[in-house]
């Protein structure tokens, strides 16, 4: 059998990635200690769902599930989703509201700090039994997490990560804050899906413009993104986050659609109502994705607003869970467009099923080519920002930066 | 009311014809067996219960079904693969207004090339069956699928 080496960086640099990096079970490891447990700040939910003392949404920060909750203070907090007994899995429903959290098992209780409230039999029961004198119970509470919420939006993690704002830099709150400007936001609703590939494919996808105006025919048919079109590529200083943004054109054929095998210049809606697009923010851009460190991408595609949490399983496997938006101040039109435009991006989407498919293909590939290597180079070797879209530019970025968090 | 068993065999031929279609195609008459206004909603059963109005496929119209199928046919990437329903439990309840309201339980096994089949979508249909110039469509098709964790694509409609 084949002597196990450790991941060599090629010399190259991020214009190559190993294909090791997407199936290797200890490089899964390594990630989910030094990115997901890390000094990172995950995407753990909205305060809108969330809104009540007591309430609780149960998620995922890598592959650790923890729960989130509104304390009787209205403050959020967050803790480790299992019992610091025996470890028995805490809440075993997503959602809910609860003064307490106690465990199935031996009904030890918590309360929405995670703090340990309860042991039942701490004394012994006829004076026999019972928990050693010198228990303390004050010693026993849930492992718990750093929280931070702005606009909205929650983010958590283990360790303790600088402040959210200048985490994520000055750009990216920019856009962040375009999104999440502090208006009340109001639940559409989930999309899951368990996507056969590694997690990082998925940034990749969301990271690369050039992929989005050759494999999306429907996006290219209708004119809502393309290579021709006025965009950015922007990314904060570290190359975890990234922008694109984009601009919509017109249903015509041009340059940037020649090199597209399958434009369906012909296809025209039956119903309209589809594709009925108005523009809501100041700035003329029509999309932004923005992908955040280490599992967030905050999706502006004309009307359709969602966050997609990538849950990473295995090397092999991830989850990625959508979580639907719009504003509490919507009208009816606009949320019944939201709605609509919804057909184009979810686990059934119209264009975002390209994705998960070529994911998954991309996954079958590097799984039986792990000593070969992957090409990055398109729009050179480089990692600053662009104003065009035929470029790789936030994947090299994307890759120096996990370079340096991973010691790889 | 419940239907005689004349009806109720109309009411189950349906179905067949509807999975067959799916499953075998012709894919392209699938709208056919709608109305023209019709609904046709994909919804996980979480959504369903909390009353969140996201569906991963919706479709407002016959229009909008042709739609769909045209992208499934020509604009989507995705890997070959064969759907089978198992269409059961059909039960169906007569209204005043002569629409018969349906609840039924599906079942769709899904095989990829290199894949054993799985089990794709679980779930139970929530529909309204109208007779239409002597045919029964289908008013409204609200698909609530219990397995809320799809595995990676549904690409064809359930
Ligand atoms: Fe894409």
């Amino acid at each position: 059998m084949k002597q196990e080496t450790p991941v060599v960086w090629p010399s190259a640099g991020v214009s190559e990635v190993p294909y090791r990096i997407y199936s290797d079970p200890s490089i899964f490891e390594q990630e989910m200690m030094r990115i997901f447990e890390g000094e990172s700040w995950s995407y753990v939910g909205l305060a809108a769902e969330i809104p009540e003392a007591g309430d609780y949404l149960v998620t995922m920060i890598g592959r650790r599930s923890v729960v989130i909750t509104r304390g009787p203070d209205g403050a959020v907090h967050g803790f480790a989703n299992r019992c610091a007994h025996r470890g028995v899995k805490l809440c075993r429903q997503h959602r809910g509201n609860a003064r307490f959290f106690v465990c199935p098992y031996h009904q030890w209780s918590y309360d929405a700090r995670g703090n340990l409230r309860g042991v039942p039999f701490i004394k012994g029961v006829k004076g026999k039994g019972g928990m050693p004198e010198d228990f303390d119970r004050a010693s026993h509470d849930l492992p718990k997490l750093a929280v931070t919420e702005r606009n909205g939006v929650i983010f958590a993690s283990f360790a303790e990560p600088p402040p959210f704002e200048s985490y994520l830099g000055e750009t990216n709150l920019r856009y962040f804050d375009r999104v999440f400007d502090g208006r009340q936001l109001s639940l559409l609703g989930y999309s899951r899906q368990l996507i056969p590939g590694n997690w990082k494919l998925m940034f990749e996808n969301i990271k690369d413009p050039y992929h989005a105006s050759l494999l999306h025919v429907f996006l290219v048919t209708f004119g809502l993104f393309r290579a021709d079109q006025e965009s950015q590529v922007q990314m904060d200083d570290t190359g975890g986050h990234a922008l694109l943004i984009s601009r919509r054109g017109e249903q015509k054929k041009s340059d940037a659609t020649s090199d597209i095998a399958n434009l369906r210049e012909d296809f025209v809606l039956s119903d309209k109502r589809l594709l009925d697009p108005v523009k809501e923010f100041p700035d003329d851009a029509t999309v932004v994705m923005q992908t955040i460190w280490p599992n967030l991408i905050v999706q502006q595609q004309s009307n359709t607003l969602a966050l997609r949490q990538i849950r990473p399983r295995s090397p092999g496997a991830f989850e990625l869970a959508w979580t639907f938006f719009g504003y509490a101040d919507d009208d009816e039109a606009m949320t019944t467009r939201r709605l609509r435009q919804a057909n184009l991006m979810s686990s059934a989407g119209l264009v975002s099923a390209d994705d998960s498919e070529v994911i998954k293909l991309a996954q079958d590939g590097v799984d039986q080519y792990p000593d070969h290597v992957g090409v990055v180079q398109m729009g050179g070797r480089g990692t600053e920002n662009e104003n065009h879209m035929v470029t790789e530019t936030a994947v090299r970025a994307f890759y120096t930066h996990y370079r340096r968090v991973m010691g790889l | 009311m419940s239907l005689d068993p004349l009806e109720q065999r109309r009411l189950e031929e349906l179905y067949a014809i509807y999975g067959e279609l799916l499953d075998d195609g012709p894919l392209e008459d699938w709208p056919s067996l709608f109305t023209e206004e019709c609904t046709y909603l994909v919804v996980p059963r979480d959504n369903f219960e909390q009353d969140l109005p996201l569906a991963i496929i919706r479709c407002e119209s016959r229009g909008m079904l042709v739609d769909r199928v045209r992208s499934v046919q020509e604009t989507i990437m995705f890997e070959p693969r064969y759907l089978r329903h198992q269409i059961t439990n059909i039960r169906g309840t007569k209204r005043d207004d002569g629409g018969i309201d349906v609840i039924a339980n599906y079942l769709v096994v899904e095989v990829l090339p290199e894949d054993l089949p799985k089990i794709l979508s679980v779930g139970r249909y929530l529909d309204v069956v109208v007779e239409e110039a002597g045919e029964l469509l289908f008013e409204e098709k609200w698909v609530i699928y219990d397995s809320v964790l799809v595995p990676n694509t549904i690409v064809y409609p359930l």
